[in-house]
């Protein structure tokens, strides 16, 4: 029924965009400033990924308007994103970066969210992975397909930045796994739980792709890292399948199968997917705020488009963002629905696992 | 040899990317920028590299990085003048120089002090870029050392450096840090988003309160406000003669401290996690302790000069070894540094681990940049410094409302909320007491900035430590009790004796005489009142969230042990007592204007920006205070706003930023700058 309604919901946008844009109904921007809205602070992967589109969007709009990265951090992005939602359209000159430490909040009903997400526009999804590392002498434990079994007795500690942000992923998976992971919170990003890793006072640890191909492949080298699995990524059918970026690696999933214990069905086993779909495969997203029209939607559309047909793209992405679809219009839309729309048992299901393991409560 | 061999050649390599004439010119180009927005307090390297990002994309590499580097080297040497002029601490870097440089600009000394203070900041640059030449390819197993029990211990001992600073009264300086700790931990705890004296009602508190607001208003509001009641010009005789060649004199009589000091700003730099906002305040204790004639510190010793701004800039090139080691930035403009060298080029250089290996002569190349920019930013500066000195002989008055501006609109960057000019007020408000009851201001920074570490840090290690005596005792003992720690313990403990046994001879801020006994013991009263709500808040945080719990309720307990001894020995003491001090008291002839009247008209600042924006609230605020308490002219005063307020929308353009709204935008669009 859902997957109908996206489908359905999916046409409608492919068709109005298309129509508008083969009316030449693109607005013009010329002389304007275009400003990105990020909820986060200046130093952050948000940062990053907005401070890397800025100037192809540039480019690639219509009349070249200047854009520019502007930062509204506070209360993990839910204050910029309440924010946004105050906002109206009005010429199409702001715009809006959403990440997955916005998308988490929403969906386990933080207290502090005014946000909707439905209001907004779409107009740009980018999609990351994960990959979770041992050290070495673990990693020799590990049985056929990754299976964890055998370190089900070894104690863990991880660093993590919370166990409602983006962490709640991995600290589920480890848990499905059946291992002994004491998380210590209060670190600031995850390049500070790499940097734990590699004092040796973390012993399991996650990156996203990027930051797994630049901060840990260099240790993979060095022989004091191993990869395990990697989250995976989503197919047409909503499957998970191999990561395209690291098709050597089993998925978590490949890994749950293995190790005795995991199960991949079940009220843990959706929660755990509910999650994953919600913050890795559609993290980034762009939005135009409530109200935009048919046209304006059209015109960014078609510029995202058009920044991933230059020649380059390819090179200069695969540092910034690694090999992700950085999905636009139709795709975009199934893209933010999946990852906004988790069933009401998933997150129910995470809300008391919070309270239970965690104590944390969400008032 | 090996380390020669891969070393040398990467570095002649290194020389002929930056020994070229464009190089060299967009190095200098980013140097005068970097300059124009350190002048400026509470705005940094920050805003600067945010400003410069736009143009990094596809920019040829060593070009891009010259041009930020230069901006990023030189935001610490000329906070300077701010903390020197003005006794406003332009950026974390500089909070210390302000204890002896502003009373060496009230001495009619500031030419010295700036120029003392350039050299050594230029000194400390070079000591920092020759020292990562060497260290850089040795850096990472030792870095790697540092693990939590280490860190924690360094920030232990950072917080030491409060037994210098404490002043007359040791147990007033230790309620004081206490207090800042406490203030630095507002919000939600750092473990299990557990909220401190805080709640979702006012968001604002939920994040804490950022340095640039306490800083500006333990600082610099009290002072701002105490030159402004006396009215007349910062410095209060005519400037001495030898200006700024004096103060190349004294740098190079205190060489060697300037050596010592750039070394411990390297080493704290280079320690990720600290990010070097403690580094200044470690180099002065080290400064103090080690001089043998110690009553001239606080009130204008050029030690007290050199000896932090000798650190300061050091720093920055230590914190390039997290940075480019690791990807892992040691400060916010090295974030986004990082994030800019990724839009170099082709994007083919990725700062992190593997720079070293792949793109040594790039990594020397950022190396010696930032000596070259330091010397460049040096030259201009000492250049300029006998002239900007003489803003410190016009008539304050005059200069206060500009101040005014400055600040409220540094303050705002933190947040962008009008929140943000109320915290600086209520922060200002509390800087202004204990400047006036002489509770040291020093200790309670030192607290405020590394509380949030101390809890951090104590929180993991417990962590991990009882993971490590789950596994085994010794395995325990060595992880928290590491040759590192232990060294670091001694260390600390020395430091604390010497501290404690030197501080009645250390005022860092200067002498003050005791007046009646009333008002110190409203002020202790109303303090304790303050710690022992927050003793009651952290301690109704329930059981599952205890990490956030803890930290607070303990620092709590030992504040409210000192205030119970304090009034204990108040009751005891007579009213000349050093714990009587007050400003109040010894302050009366000099002042022609009254405290709250003065305070007032920051007051209403805030306010009307409360009610109209603070474009339209800071245009009345000029206009009425030149007229009104300056007493000029209404022409006179009207052109002093218009000056005013084009500047400070040039600056907001520049920085694409906004201004704080008031009520009545809530109502109205209204076209930029009055949004």
């Amino acid at each position: 029924m859902l997957k109908k309604t996206l489908g359905a919901l999916a046409l409608t946008s492919a068709l109005v965009a298309t129509q508008s844009v083969a009316d030449g109904h693109q607005i013009d921007l010329s002389g304007k400033t275009v400003e990105w809205i990020i909820p986060f602070s200046e130093t952050g992967g948000s940062a990053k990924w907005a401070n890397f589109y800025a100037p192809l969007l540039s480019e690639a709009l219509p009349g070249n308007p200047t854009v520019v990265v502007t930062f509204n951090p506070g209360a993990g992005s839910t204050k910029g994103a309440n924010a946004f939602q105050e906002m109206e359209y009005e010429d199409g000159t702001t715009i809006f970066g959403s990440s997955g430490s916005t998308q988490f909040p929403y969906l386990l009903s933080d207290p502090r969210v005014r946000y909707e997400y439905s209001d907004w526009n779409v107009v740009l999804a980018s999609g990351t992975g994960g990959v979770a590392y041992l050290p070495p002498e673990l990693s020799a434990q590990l049985g056929d397909g990754g299976d964890a079994s055998a370190l089900k007795g070894e104690d863990f500690i991880y660093g993590s930045q919370g166990a409602t942000r983006l962490d709640l992923v991995p600290l589920l998976a480890w848990e499905m796994l059946g291992l002994q992971v004491e998380p210590v919170f209060g670190i600031e990003g995850r390049g500070d739980g790499r940097l734990m890793f590699e004092r040796g006072e973390a012993n399991i640890d996650y990156q996203t792709s990027s930051s797994f191909l630049s901060g840990v492949t260099p240790l993979v080298e060095a022989g004091t890292a191993a990869p395990w699995f990697s989250f995976g990524a989503l197919d047409a059918d909503g499957n998970i399948v191999r990561d395209p970026t690291f098709p050597d690696m089993p998925t978590f999933k490949e890994v749950c199968e293995a190790t005795e214990g995991c199960e991949t069905s079940g009220e843990q086993w959706d929660a755990w997917k509910a999650f994953f779909v919600a913050g890795f495969p559609a993290q980034k997203m762009v939005f135009l705020p409530a109200g935009a029209p048919d046209n304006a939607i059209a015109t960014f559309t078609v510029a995202f488009a058009a920044i991933q047909e230059r020649d380059d793209f390819a090179e200069i992405s695969k540092a910034r963002l690694g090999v992700y679809p950085q999905l636009t219009g139709d795709a975009a839309q199934t893209a933010m629905a999946s990852a906004t729309d988790v069933p009401q048992e998933a997150k129910d299901f995470v809300i008391n696992w919070l309270s239970d393991r965690y104590g944390v409560v969400l008032q | 040899m090996e380390v020669f061999a891969t070393a040398l050649p990467a570095l002649s390599d290194a020389f002929a990317m930056i020994l070229q004439p464009h190089v060299i010119g967009y190095l200098i180009l980013g140097v005068v920028m970097g300059l124009c927005i350190g002048v400026f307090p509470g705005l940094g390297g920050i805003a600067g590299l945010s400003l410069l990002l736009p143009f990094m994309f596809g920019m040829e590499p060593v070009t891009g990085l010259a041009l930020m580097v230069g901006m990023v080297a030189v935001v610490p040497t000329s906070d300077t003048f701010a903390s020197v002029l003005m006794g406003i601490p332009g950026s974390s870097a500089s909070q210390a120089t302000v204890l002896d440089g502003f009373p060496m600009a009230k001495k009619g000394q500031a030419a010295r002090a700036l120029s003392a203070a350039f050299a050594s900041s230029l000194f400390g640059g070079l000591v920092g870029a020759a020292f990562l030449t060497v260290f850089i390819l040795a850096a990472r197993p030792i870095v790697l050392l540092f693990q939590t029990p280490e860190l924690l211990m360094i920030t232990i001992f950072g917080l030491s450096m409060v037994g210098i600073l404490a002043g007359r009264v040791a147990l007033k300086g230790l309620v004081a840090a206490c207090l800042g700790i406490l203030v630095g931990t507002i919000g939600e705890g750092a473990s299990s988003g557990a909220l401190r004296m805080s709640t979702y009602d006012m968001p604002y508190l939920v994040d804490g309160l950022k340095l640039v607001i306490v800083g500006l208003g333990i600082f610099a509001i009290p002072e701002i406000v105490a030159l402004l009641r006396r009215d007349k010009a910062i410095s209060d005789r005519a400037p001495l003669g030898g200006g700024w060649a004096a103060g190349v004199k004294d740098w190079w009589a205190n060489k060697w401290l300037s050596v010592r000091c750039s070394l411990i700003g390297v080493v704290v730099g280079v320690i990720p996690g600290l990010g070097g906002s403690v580094v200044d305040w470690i180099a002065y204790g080290h400064t103090v302790q080690t001089a043998k004639d110690k009553s001239g510190f606080g009130s204008g010793d050029v030690r007290g000069v050199i000896g932090p701004e000798s650190s300061n800039n050091a720093k920055e090139g230590g914190g390039l070894v997290p940075t480019l080691l690791f990807g892992i930035p040691g400060s916010g403009s090295m974030a986004i540094f990082i994030s800019a060298v990724a839009l170099l080029g082709t994007g083919s250089i990725e700062v992190g681990p593997s720079m070293l290996k792949n793109n040594l002569d790039f990594t020397y190349a950022i190396v010696w940049l930032l000596a070259l920019a330091n010397v460049a930013g040096t030259i201009i500066c000492i250049a300029a410094s006998g002239g900007i000195a003489k803003l410190t002989e016009i008539r304050f008055a005059l200069l206060a409302p500009f101040l005014f501006m400055i600040i409220a609109f540094a303050a705002f960057q933190s947040r962008q909320e009008i929140w943000d000019l109320v915290a600086l007020f209520g922060i200002g408000l509390l800087g202004i007491l204990m400047r006036r009851f002489d509770w040291s201001r020093p200790a309670f920074l030192i607290g405020f900035v590394l509380a949030a570490p101390a809890e951090r840090y104590t929180n993991q290690a417990y962590q991990i430590g009882a993971s490590r005596f789950r596994r085994g005792f010794e395995e325990g003992i060595d992880y928290i009790f590491s040759p590192i720690v232990i060294v670091l313990i001694i260390i600390t403990l020395l430091s604390v004796v010497i501290g404690l046994r030197q501080a009645k001879n250390i005022q860092a801020e200067g002498t003050v005489a005791a007046g009646s006994k009333r008002a110190p013991v409203v002020f202790l009263l109303a303090i304790t009142a303050y710690i022992a709500l927050t003793y009651w808040n952290a301690a109704i945080i329930p059981d599952f969230a205890r990490m956030d719990r803890v930290f607070p309720v303990f620092v709590a307990t030992v504040a409210l042990i000192g205030c119970a001894l304090l009034l204990v020995q108040m009751m005891r003491a007579d009213e000349t007592s050093a714990i009587f001090a007050d400003r109040e008291a010894e302050g009366a002839d000099d002042n022609v204007h009254g405290l709250w009247a003065t305070l007032g008209w920051f007051a209403s600042l805030l306010v009307a920006s409360a009610l109209v924006g603070f474009i339209l609230a800071l245009a009345g605020f000029l206009l009425l205070f030149i007229r009104l308490r300056a007493g000029k002219s209404w022409g006179y005063a009207a052109i002093y706003t218009a000056v005013g307020i084009a500047f400070i929308c040039a600056m907001a353009w520049t920085l694409n930023r906004d201004f704080p709204p008031g009520l009545l935008q809530a109502y109205f669009d209204l076209p930029w700058p009055l949004t």
